[in-house]
């Protein structure tokens, strides 16, 4: 019998930094227990870092938003609200490590250094996936809830095979938590000693349906110890926190520990997507309140606060957003350009007669156009 | 099987020709991993993977947890990694968990990402029935996985394509599904191992003949051959025996040359009729050979029944009194089949 005790997270998220940016007072027991775990408020320098990845990123996240009303992508959905999660869990990663993201982890990818165009690929539609993941070690973004759960397991477990150190990252969401793919992860990590750490990401909504409808669970990082996976609670929203529990969680699995649960207690400020009413199912006063929980204000403010941050530094970091931006704007109006034919190239290794056939129609098709 | 290696040949089932083609591939390229539910110390409810843990150890042939879906996913993760996963699915039925992961990610991910990341990896079903399985382990479900775009679908009905097929699907760097017929996996044959056939896509003529093309695959193709011998002696009917083999790709070569040749084409395939594979092969082979025929192409399959439970089912299977009742309906004197016809004639027909 393993000691649950190592198994559970600390009763309250862990938290260093209040919304106004000040450091949270922990009583003693409280403070023992953060350190027992290896957590430790990060430096300066790695709270700098964040800072700047969260304010580029968000930058991204609205431009995306505008070009949804330009008409240059399908949708967007929005991570808004979950900026210190996306930036710090990709500022965290080493080289060699893989990611295993979702269809809102578009900040994340562009935290991780993939070309804001090659993320919004799947989102302008004109592929599927606009990113080589055997170049940027980060999976295809998944719209199927919770099946990359079992592929980060199994490349994880590859990776050990392998022996060249690496850990995966699978991002998910709250309601993915419900699906059988993220338990069927979590055991099949557990089982094998897969060097994978799960980041749940609980926007308290998966599109409209409220977290008190989607499990009974005193918290979703108590989905861990059913498993035998140690797990954790974080303040999604507290940069400095979520980048310390993440360290203490990448190495865990980097010194082959196996597999590590953390849950973000964060919020989703938008709605769903730009196609959604999230008025419909939520009430001003929320947003409000969340709103003032703001995770970079909340760290720009500790940092000043600290004199490791002025304003001639915010203003050079808002221009560098801008200047993504503006790039992003402009590259997006390109109309992109499609090949009909290109659709039958990667079927298969080699394409079957019958689909030799059907280009064959198409090529005969477009060329009446 | 060919003649210059007779001496040699031992008699092999087509189980343990499976076994041999797992067990050359895991010593041939040590990226091949095999894992299932019961795949390790047990060898597999079918003995398929017997001996392998011993041989080649846990990190190579392993038990995994009872979740299909974690079974796949998990081949699908490593796969990223450049592994070459052979993972197992017990029975046709018990795959169904995994399907969200066959169908989303196994199939497209090559499409998905261009190329970048392909999925070489095999997932083999034990299949269909004529066992007496009780209900969730006689299911035909060749037809989910040919109507998923991404995959191959094999299906070998000897114990030489039973080795070569599957060496062929753990080295191609498509997915596999590899149906195995469980009532083929106790039929022997001559055999010096290690053997190679046709390749995937290829359909092979198990038997000529010049009146009708009997087009078939997997379990159904020794009741095929049964047929067809029965057909010579009791009718002088020569029947032509087509085995798909594989599925996907699908041969149309092979068989719209054959139906050329004989005028009269029959598609046997055991699962239930309706949208199957075998109404797919009719349709293909009447878009290629209407001129050539002679009469309506017609099927014999399964009943658009839930697979019946063991003491019912021969009234399920396609057996040789079916075939040989359809393939007497095939106007051999030059009379129309009225059987689907409405009104009067149909009615006629049909007492």
């Amino acid at each position: 019998m393993s000691d649950t005790s190592t198994l559970l997270p600390c009763e309250q998220p862990v938290r260093f930094l209040d919304p106004d940016g000040t450091a949270t007072p922990h009583d003693p027991q409280t403070g023992a227990q953060l350190e027992a775990r290896g957590y430790a408020i990060p430096s300066d320098d790695d709270l700098l870092a964040v800072w700047r990845g969260m304010v580029i990123g968000r930058r991204f996240d609205a431009q995306a938003t505008a070009l949804t009303k330009q008409g240059r992508l399908a949708v967007y959905p929005s991570s808004r609200g979950q900026d210190a999660c996306q930036v710090a869990s990709m500022l965290a990663l080493e080289e060699g490590d893989w990611v295993f993201p979702t269809y809102r982890d578009s900040m994340a990818l562009v935290t991780r250094g993939i070309d804001p165009v090659e993320v919004l690929t799947l989102l302008r539609g004109d592929w599927h996936c606009g990113y080589d993941p055997s170049v940027t070690l980060t999976a295809a973004q998944c719209t199927p809830l919770a099946t990359q759960a079992v592929h980060a397991a199994g490349a994880a477990d590859g990776l050990r095979r392998r022996g060249r150190g690496g850990i995966a990252l699978c991002l998910v969401g709250d309601g993915a938590t419900s699906e059988g793919d993220f338990h069927e992860g979590l055991n099949f990590a557990a089982v094998f000693g897969a060097p994978v750490v799960y980041l749940v990401q609980n926007n308290k909504y998966a599109i409209s349906v409220p977290l008190a409808k989607q499990t009974h669970a005193p918290s979703l990082a108590y989905k861990g110890i059913g498993y035998g996976v140690p797990s954790e609670q974080v303040d999604g929203n507290d940069p400095a926190a979520v980048l310390a529990v993440l360290r203490a969680a990448y190495r865990h699995a980097r010194e082959g520990r196996g597999p590590m649960l953390v849950e973000a207690h964060t919020y989703r400020m938008e709605a769903h997507t730009n196609a959604d009413d999230a008025t419909r199912y939520r009430t001003p006063d929320e947003v409000e309140e969340w709103a003032g929980q703001d995770p970079i204000v909340r760290l720009q403010a500790y940092l000043v606060g600290r004199g490791a941050l002025d304003e001639a530094r915010i203003e050079e970091v808002k221009a560098e957003a801008e200047a993504l931006a503006a790039d992003l704007r402009t590259r997006m109006n390109a109309e992109p350009v499609v090949d009909p034919l290109s659709l039958f190239e990667h079927v298969y290794a080699e394409p079957t007669p019958q689909l030799l056939e059907q280009a064959a129609m198409v090529r005969a098709e477009e060329a009446l156009r | 099987m060919t003649t210059q290696t007779q001496d040699r040949a031992t008699p092999t089932t087509y189980a343990q020709a499976l076994n041999a083609a797992l067990r050359d591939a895991l010593r041939e390229d040590e990226n091949v991993l095999v894992f299932g539910e019961d795949v390790g110390q047990l060898g597999g409810v079918f003995r398929i993977t017997d001996g392998l843990t011993r041989e080649f150890g846990e990190q190579r042939c392993f038990d995994t947890p009872l979740a299909e879906a974690g079974i796949a996913g998990f081949a699908v993760g490593l796969c990223t990694q450049g592994f070459r996963p052979v993972i197992e699915m017990q029975f046709d039925a018990f795959g169904y968990p995994a399907f969200e992961q066959v169908v989303s990610h196994v199939a497209k991910m090559r499409n998905r990402t261009r190329g970048a990341v392909t999925m070489p990896m095999v997932i083999r079903y034990p299949y269909a029935g004529g066992i007496g399985g009780v209900e969730h382990h006689c299911d035909s479900s060749e037809g989910y996985y040919v109507h998923t775009p991404g995959l191959h679908v094999v299906t070998p009905s000897t114990p030489a394509d039973a080795y070569s097929l599957l060496r062929e699907a753990i080295a191609s760097d498509d997915p596999v599904i590899f149906m195995e017929p469980k009532s083929l996996y106790w039929s022997k044959a001559e055999l010096e191992l290690p053997v190679r056939t046709e390749p995937i896509g290829r359909a092979a003529v198990r038997r000529e003949g010049s009146d009708v093309t009997l087009i078939t695959y997997g379990p159904q193709v020794p009741n095929a051959l049964k047929a067809a011998e029965v057909a010579a002696a009791e009718e002088d009917w020569r029947v032509e025996v087509v085995d798909l083999r594989s599925l996907v790709p699908f041969d149309d070569e092979t068989v719209a040359a054959s139906v050329h040749k004989t005028g009269r084409a029959v598609v046997l395939a055991e699962a239930q009729g309706f949208a199957g594979m075998g109404a797919e092969i009719a349709a293909r082979v009447s878009e290629r050979c209407f001129h050539s025929l002679a009469a309506p192409v017609l099927r014999v399959s399964g009943l658009d029944i839930p697979y019946p439970p063991p003491i019912l089912e021969h009234s399920y299977l396609p057996g040789v009194d079916r075939i040989l009742d359809t393939i007497a309906r095939l106007q051999w004197d030059d009379e129309p089949d009225l059987t689907f016809l409405d009104g009067p004639l149909g009615q006629e027909a049909h007492r």
